[in-house]
């Protein structure tokens, strides 16, 4: 049987992709460029037994969809910059209950209100460091539509597989843009689904090591009686000061990602088998330097693209080897350098990291990129 | 027999954090002895808390219990509800939690009227960081942050709850304790969002600074501001200053809003 194509905007195919990953509760508030998510996941939702719910603000919305999780509904918000500032204290709380929750977060212009209606990459420092405390971060950047489905999907599972909160981040022009999309089947796609517990309510604790960094979680209302709390706790849910608990447990925290790195952190490397000059990018960007770097083929230049698909954690050590091999690093983004300070910390000062900034809510297009390649090489 | 609470006490969880004089304990044996009248399931029930003094109270007790950030109490217990409608949900915390930086998740659910109980534990004051004044401080009372006595009005929770849509809305103290678990399983039962304003004392960080010379002292004036709804009808506004109404304030049977929610996803389903 023939697949099911579309042709879909990238907001639309994020929240399909939800839908997929049997995300079955989302609460939001409306906010540019995001809004087509709530949309439509208002009118799917209900359609599979799932809930919509238009919160009373960001902050509402995060917390209704971290008591969705502990409820035992895969649950979903989105937002964009503005909104994903007024979130971040909840993330925090995500994080540290440990509640397997998806946000969805456009980047638009910024800082405050910004450019609304505008393409930006900003948002990438806010997703590992807007919270406080020390916390795992993963953030996925899509750079077209077919991938905002896969990656949604993918966002749940890491959502699901570590007890974390993930974000998922497209610039505004990739969640805005119309592609064509070839869904999945049922059964395509892996689809990864929290880990219940199996030992008797009695002996159930939320946070139990015996079971590894990411302990079982049981929902509310399954039989399993438990405590959750934002104060640093113990493996049995209830708060401690006990200095060694609680440094134990941040650490554990913190070691879901980190002693993962490889089964998180996804690339794509393109022409840069023997290439001199390599661009780090990602989301929209990304598409931008494919083609220079195809124009730059055409007159000679020996140049490749490093395509970031995971930004947090950040692809150290793919990025540190690229360094030691070109002669120079191209990062395009349209920010004022927060992919470049990553590049050049990994780079180690082994090749010379050249930065291309844009905040005036215009895209970065390939042309710019070209011209810095004939000028670095 | 006495009443056994120990039967909804998680072990090892007592003492309690509150000072000698707070009036919270007793509102939790009130809350007790309501969800033990009501025969409620421990499994399937949630207690849901925000931060500060009272909303510690889920901790010690042996439900699904769900300690969140400050103020976002009635948000998680929002899609708590959502995702499992068949859960009984409680939440519980004070009054700057629940009126100050949590007052705009608060009207919303009193607007949305989805099934749940908010207890406010009203002692006038934010105690756990010391006693700064709260939206529900008397104006002119004197708290670590009105050295010179509070400029600001005062909120009527039970007026602002009313005023939002809750469809139950009920006020006691910690003074009338045997009251407490009636008002709270009369509000629990009642399907919609219902609220019970307990008011409470603080002697700790209130008291002291408003020349309350015992707990003896503000647990009387609570006796003597009380007047039961029923009695108030038969006093002329002049023997009500001063006073505060206690009983049930206001109920309506209003759409539910999980109830409706459920007709929507029939209308999805049937595509209309």
């Amino acid at each position: 049987m023939a697949k099911k194509v579309a042709f879909l905007q990238g907001n639309e195919a994020g929240a399909q992709g939800a839908l997929y990953a049997g995300c079955k509760f989302f609460a939001g508030y409306p906010i540019t460029p995001s809004t087509e998510v709530a949309e439509v996941m208002s009118a799917e939702l209900p359609k599979v037994g799932g809930k919509f719910i238009q919160m009373e603000d960001e902050i509402g919305a995060m917390a209704a969809v971290i008591g969705g999780s502990l409820a035992g509904s895969k649950s979903l918000t989105a937002t964009s910059g503005p909104g994903l500032s007024l979130k971040q204290e909840l993330i925090g709380y995500a994080c540290i209950a440990e509640a397997p929750v998806v946000i969805f977060n456009v980047m638009r212009g910024g800082p405050s209100t910004g450019m609304p209606t505008g393409p930006s990459q900003s948002d990438v420092m806010s997703a590992k460091w807007g919270t406080h405390g020390d916390h795992p971060a993963i953030c996925l950047v899509p750079a077209s539509v077919q991938e905002i489905f896969e990656e949604t999907v993918r966002a749940f599972n890491l959502a699901e597989k570590y007890r974390t909160p993930v974000m998922i981040m497209p610039d505004e022009i990739v969640a805005h843009m119309r592609e064509r999309i070839v869904f999945p089947e049922p059964g395509e796609l892996e689809v990864i689904n929290r880990t219940a517990p199996s030992v008797p309510a009695d002996q159930y604790k939320p946070y139990d090591t015996k079971f590894g960094d990411v302990p079982p979680l049981a929902a509310f209302g399954s039989g399993y009686r438990f405590h959750v709390t934002g104060l640093n706790k113990a493996e049995d849910g209830f708060p401690t000061t006990k200095a060694a608990l609680v440094q134990a447990e941040e650490e554990r925290q913190v070691r879901k990602v980190d002693a993962n790195i490889d089964d998180i952190v996804t690339f794509e490397e393109y022409m840069l088998d023997d290439a001199e000059v390599a661009i780090v990018a990602f989301g929209s960007t990304s598409r931008s330097a494919r083609y220079a770097v195809n124009e730059a083929r055409k007159a000679g230049i020996k140049a490749g693209l490093f395509r970031i698909r995971t930004f947090w954690p950040f692809p150290d050590k793919q990025i540190k080897a690229l360094a030691s091999k070109v002669k120079a690093i191209i990062t395009p983004e349209m920010n004022l350098g927060m992919c470049t300070i990553e590049v050049r910390r990994c780079a180690e000062g082994k090749a010379p990291v050249h930065g291309i900034f844009r905040v005036d809510g215009e895209p970065i297009n390939p042309g710019q990129i070209l011209d810095k390649i004939k000028e670095v090489k | 027999m006495a009443f056994d609470y120990e039967k909804y006490i998680r072990p090892g969880k007592l003492p309690h954090i509150w000072c000698p004089g707070c009036g919270h304990g007793i509102i939790m044996k009130g809350l007790i002895r309501a969800i033990d009248s009501l025969g409620l399931e421990k499994n399937n029930t949630a207690i849901v808390s925000g931060i500060g003094c009272a909303s510690r109270l889920p901790g010690y007790l042996d439900f699904c219990t769900l300690h969140t950030a400050h103020g976002r109490a009635a948000a998680f217990a929002t899609g708590v509800k959502m995702a499992k409608p068949e859960m009984n949900v409680i939440v519980v915390g004070g009054d700057g939690d629940g009126t100050a930086i949590g007052g705009n998740h608060f009207i919303h659910a009193c607007r949305r009227n989805i099934d749940m109980t908010y207890i406010i534990m009203n002692n006038n004051i934010y105690g756990m960081t010391g006693g700064q004044f709260s939206p529900c401080t008397p104006t002119g009372a004197k708290a670590s942050t009105t050295p010179y006595g509070n400029p600001d009005p005062a909120f009527d929770v039970a007026k602002l709850a009313i005023g939002a849509g809750a469809t139950f809305v009920a006020r006691g103290t910690a003074y009338h304790a045997t009251q407490i678990d009636k008002l709270i399983a009369e509000a629990v039962q009642h399907k919609g969002f219902s609220v019970v304003e307990i008011l409470d004392d603080c002697p700790t960080t209130y008291g002291r600074r408003n020349k309350f010379k015992s707990v003896i002292e503000m647990m009387n004036r609570l006796k003597d501001i009380a007047v039961p709804v029923k009695a108030a009808e038969k006093m002329t506004p002049e023997q009500l200053q001063g006073k505060i109404l206690t009983g049930v304030l206001y109920k309506e049977e209003k759409p539910e809003y999980t109830t409706e929610y459920a007709k929507v996803i029939e209308r999805a389903k049937g595509g209309k």
